[in-house]
């Protein structure tokens, strides 16, 4: 069947094998091990959306910990066994949720789940293809992401518990059993199910950047592509470039804890014995996973300001502020990302000199991002603003990204690294800036193409209330950790009360707490939109909602695999010809009229 | 019974939302979906203008009540520290406006230009000037934020003073240990293979090295206010971190790679005291990198006093060689095994998570 899909013809010529087709597919084809790239892209989003709800439960239950440490509730104990004896989390299980937490997070919801679905679903539908390069590898990414995630959830139920060395997992924390329970089995599990992830994101992101590269329709040159299709083949070749490293450091993380090997391991006595490894380095681990680690969290963004380009250009009925610029910096942002990943060990007796360059690369990274900013700002500027979920999200979005942006202005600066560095101000920082910033982009695009999905409207009401609860919600729970932070008050603490240079901020962290768990509540309200309008939710009666100018808005309102009915059509301009000339909006498929100006 | 309530109540307002939610979308198509529409883009214009004026007095009134507590007011307990300090300062500060004009224009933007009818947005898609702008001024601000950085970061992490007082400290978990040169001021050898804690070899000392007999292993550190004093940081497990926020330092204990950090105490433990008004003020040590189960209790403890209190406590120390082979001390006293005996001075509670020596 993939014979079907693979005819990435440009030329045109019909392309109808999809009606037909659709009647032999069977369940399991369809829904299942589907080559379709929009129901993998479904398949990425619906996995996501059910780990950011296991992943947020997590930081429910440690804030609970941390808001209440006095208090014991008793459902505790009958939901999580001796994980919660009396009521009370344990300090393991705490740390096993923290670092699942960031875990889940970082890479099943905000990597595969995000990149993922957005990659999948647009680029083809975007740049005028039937499918994918290769649908075959496309499943396959898919697949091994399940894997990794049934490795993973399987950690959750042993003995030892699942790692809880926290999500950076710092070798020899995470090298040696005796140092932690959850670096037992967990551990092993956990590098286990990153190997797989890291060969579905290399698939994946082979498969975005090939698509994007060949199979663009006829006239759709790279100048003329949505920021969307940009952001993701730079998102896409970061990861191919980084994640390989990881894996690298993965396995030598393996050898260590299972081979005896002394690759981060020297000079240790753990529970009283001395152990026979010397010569290894603990930081070249660090070394190792920052290469990644960092161009990680632009892996997150860099979708994300793709997808807010895309809407609040359409919402404002504008097109968007300096289309180059905004590559540019792009692929600036693509660039220093590889370039910055020591900022992470300003204080781990990194050299002076070399922690000065990485100051210097760091805080470059805040021009291309100034740039964006100001290029979001001038899109709204004078526009004709429709607030829907989607719009309100991506001026969220924006919100966020300041907000937590300029405080890495802060954390770049080595000397005040040493002050902030791996303190609450950090996690304000990281959290607004790649957590709730990406989240607000995703729930930005889901909100936006959930018609193109499902042929169907998600609630707006719901959305409305979605959004509200959220924004206020994260900024009551981030913005106060910054004081937390000034004061010095570590990270991944079980317990602050018996710390006389933090206990006065018991209050604040109750409040952070109650608010945290309002604004988990809320979320569950944007799942049950979700499900609820992929089966009830307002019929779509118009291929084209929201009056945009991209391809996807071409194909029929749901389109089978191949997307397009008969030829795939031919492009002419750019895709952001709003209120250009008199006209409300110009589809990229218009040919330029003879006294027009291309942008 | 209570948690079926709780879980029956909270369900209900999911319900109540649900279906408000459901019955707005009925009353939007009765109504008419473009007039609900205007309608809802209206409030949410208002909402927005709404948050941002709410949100600037929230995070002022955040600000009124967290302020305080963060202990910024009263300045670095280290002459070092102020540098960092200001370096926070100048950055809150440059932040702080452009923070304040971008969300202003934000949400004032997406109240002004909210859709209305009579009204066409403006096509507008570059202007080579104005991003010029915003590169520039950008750039040329974080110029003098990295100027300033990396002036105040070579200061730090350069060589400290000649006169500086070389105290080594280990973390392991999830304590730290400290160790004192002794009256030759040079540290006796390591070796962690020495480590052997029946014998009460905590530290893997290499008791065969003439320059460990006088060094001094206890549990508290003590430092002379006024005199540079420069760590020495060791990690007998897994990666620590010394972090002492009163002094604006941190540096991670790594294992096998020693490392080091220096700075100046400024005020004696006494004066914070009095500064903060907290009777009970301790400069603590925290671990900032996660080490384990106990990562969260690994706490130290630093008294900063006078140079004449703190020659004599170091005068009552008995030597880690002389406590271990008591036959070897010159002295012939009793010796001592408890090192950090000494808490008269400073009435400091020795810290419950502190390890017994043994």
């Amino acid at each position: 069947m993939s014979s079907v899909v693979t005819a990435p013809d440009t030329t045109g010529h019909v392309h109808d094998a999809h009606h037909d087709h659709a009647h032999q597919e069977s369940f399991i084809t369809k829904y299942i091990f589907s080559q379709d790239h929009k129901m993998i892209s479904k398949q990425f989003l619906i996995t996501g959306i059910i780990w950011a709800m296991i992943g947020g439960l997590f930081s429910v239950l440690f804030r609970i910990q941390l808001g209440f440490p006095n208090e014991t509730f008793p459902f505790l104990e009958d939901i999580l066994g001796h994980w919660a004896k009396g009521g009370k989390i344990s300090p393991e299980f705490y740390y096993a949720l923290v670092t699942m937490h960031g875990t889940i997070l970082v890479f099943f919801v905000l990597t595969a789940g995000l990149s993922g679905t957005f990659s999948n679903f647009l680029i083809p539908l975007q740049v005028g293809a039937r499918d994918m390069a290769s649908p075959m590898l496309n499943m396959l990414s898919y697949w091994f992401f399940f894997a990794a995630s049934v490795v993973m959830i399987s950690s959750l139920f042993l003995q030892t518990g699942p790692a809880a060395g926290g999500w950076t997992v710092y070798p020899p924390l995470s090298a040696l059993g005796d140092a932690s329970p959850g670096s037992r089995m967990g551990m092993d599990l956990w590098l286990g199910g990153m190997a797989l992830f890291i060969v579905s994101s290399l698939l994946g992101g082979l498969n975005y950047i090939t698509t994007i590269l060949n199979m663009r329709t006829k006239g759709m040159s790279m100048t003329r592509l949505p920021l969307t299709v940009w952001a993701m083949l730079f998102t896409a070749v970061l990861g191919v470039l980084t994640f390989p490293v990881l894996f690298s450091g993965v396995l030598l993380l393996l050898f260590d804890r299972n081979l005896g090997t002394s690759f981060y391991l020297s000079d240790i006595v753990i529970a009283g014995k001395i152990l026979p490894n010397e010569g290894g380095s603990a930081i070249l681990f660090q070394h190792l996973f920052w290469f990644l680690g960092h161009p990680e969290v632009y892996i997150i963004i860099l979708p994300v300001m793709g997808v807010v380009s895309e809407i609040l250009s359409i919402y404002s009925r504008k097109p968007i502020f300096g289309y180059l610029a905004m590559v540019g910096s792009l692929f600036a942002i693509c660039i220093l990302a590889c370039l910055v990943w020591a900022h992470h060990m300003f204080v781990t007796g990194l050299n002076p000199f070399v922690g000065s360059i990485f100051v210097l690369l760091t805080l470059l990274i805040a021009v291309p991002s100034a740039i964006k900013t100001f290029n979001w700002l001038t899109t709204i500027w004078r526009g004709n603003i429709r607030f829907t979920p989607a719009s309100l999200f991506a001026i969220g979005f924006v919100s966020m990204f300041i907000s937590g942006g300029l405080t890495g202005i802060f954390l770049g600066n080595s000397a005040i690294d040493i002050h902030l560095h791996d303190t609450y101000f950090g996690i304000a920082h990281f959290h607004l800036v790649m957590g709730v910033a990406a989240f607000f982009g995703m729930f930005a695009g889901v909100y936006h193409w959930f018609p193109k999905m499902y042929g169907r409207y998600m609630n707006n009401t719901l959305g409305y209330i979605h959004f509200w609860f959220t924004l206020v919600g994260a900024y009551c729970i981030f913005w106060p950790m910054h004081y937390e932070g000034f004061a010095g008050m570590p990270r991944r603490y079980y317990d602050y009360q018996n710390w006389e240079s933090f206990k006065m901020f018991g209050g604040l962290n109750e409040f952070i707490s109650i608010v945290a768990i309002i604004t988990y509540a809320a979320q569950l309200l944007f799942v049950i939109n979700f499900f609820y309008s992929i089966w009830k939710g307002r019929r779509v009666k118009d291929t084209n909602p929201w009056k945009a100018n991209t391809l996807e808005w071409t194909t029929p309102i749901k389109p089978g695999h191949g997307n397009w009915v008969g030829e795939i059509p031919e492009v002419h301009r750019w895709p952001y010809d709003y209120s250009k000339d008199g006209h409300d909006f110009i589809p990229q498929t218009t040919p330029i009229g003879k006294d027009e100006s291309s942008h | 019974m209570k948690a079926i309530f709780v879980i029956a109540i909270i369900i209900l307002i999911f319900i109540v939302i649900f279906q408000i939610a459901r019955t707005s979308e009925f009353i939007s198509t009765l109504r008419g979906e473009e007039k609900t529409r205007k309608q809802s883009n209206k409030i949410n214009a208002y909402l927005l203008l709404a948050f941002m004026i709410l949100g600037l007095v929230a995070a002022w009134y955040c600000n009124k009540i967290l302020y305080p507590k963060t202990l910024l007011h009263i300045e670095s307990a280290s002459e070092e520290g102020k540098h960092i300090d200001l370096l926070l300062w100048i950055n809150i500060i440059l932040t702080g406006i452009v923070f304040i004009i971008t969300h202003i224009l934000l949400f004032w933007f997406a109240y002004k230009y909210r859709e209305q009818d009579n009204k066409k947005a403006y096509y507008f898609p570059h202007d080579s000037r104005l991003e010029l702008l915003w590169t520039t001024v950008p750039a040329v601000v974080l110029t003098v934020l990295i100027v300033f950085g990396l002036k105040f970061w070579f200061k730090i992490t350069g060589d400290p003073p000649k006169n500086a007082l070389v105290v080594e400290i280990t973390g392991k978990q999830f304590a730290w240990e400290v160790r004192y040169p002794g009256k030759d001021g040079v540290l006796g050898k390591k070796n962690f293979k020495l480590f052997n804690q029946p014998a009460g070899n905590n530290l893997g000392v290499d008791f065969e090295d003439p320059e460990s007999w006088d060094d001094i292993h206890v549990a508290e550190m003590h430092l002379p206010v006024g005199r540079p004093v420069k760590l020495v940081i060791n990690s007998m497990d897994v990666v620590h971190d010394v972090g002492l926020a009163a002094f604006r330092m941190k540096m991670d204990a790594v294992p096998g790679i020693p490392t080091t950090m220096w700075f100046t105490p400024i005020h004696t433990t006494e004066e914070m005291r009095k500064m903060t008004g907290n009777p009970n003020y301790l400069y603590e040590i925290s671990c900032d990198q996660m080490c384990g189960n106990g990562h969260f209790s690994m706490r130290g403890i630093i008294v900063v006093e006078s140079e004449a209190d703190y020659n004599a406590w170091l005068a009552k120390q008995t030597p880690e060689y002389y406590s271990l082979f008591p036959d070897k001390n010159p002295n012939n006293k009793p010796a001592v095994v408890a090192p950090a005996t000494d808490s008269s001075k400073t009435s400091t509670p020795i810290a419950a998570v502190l390890p017994a020596k043994p």
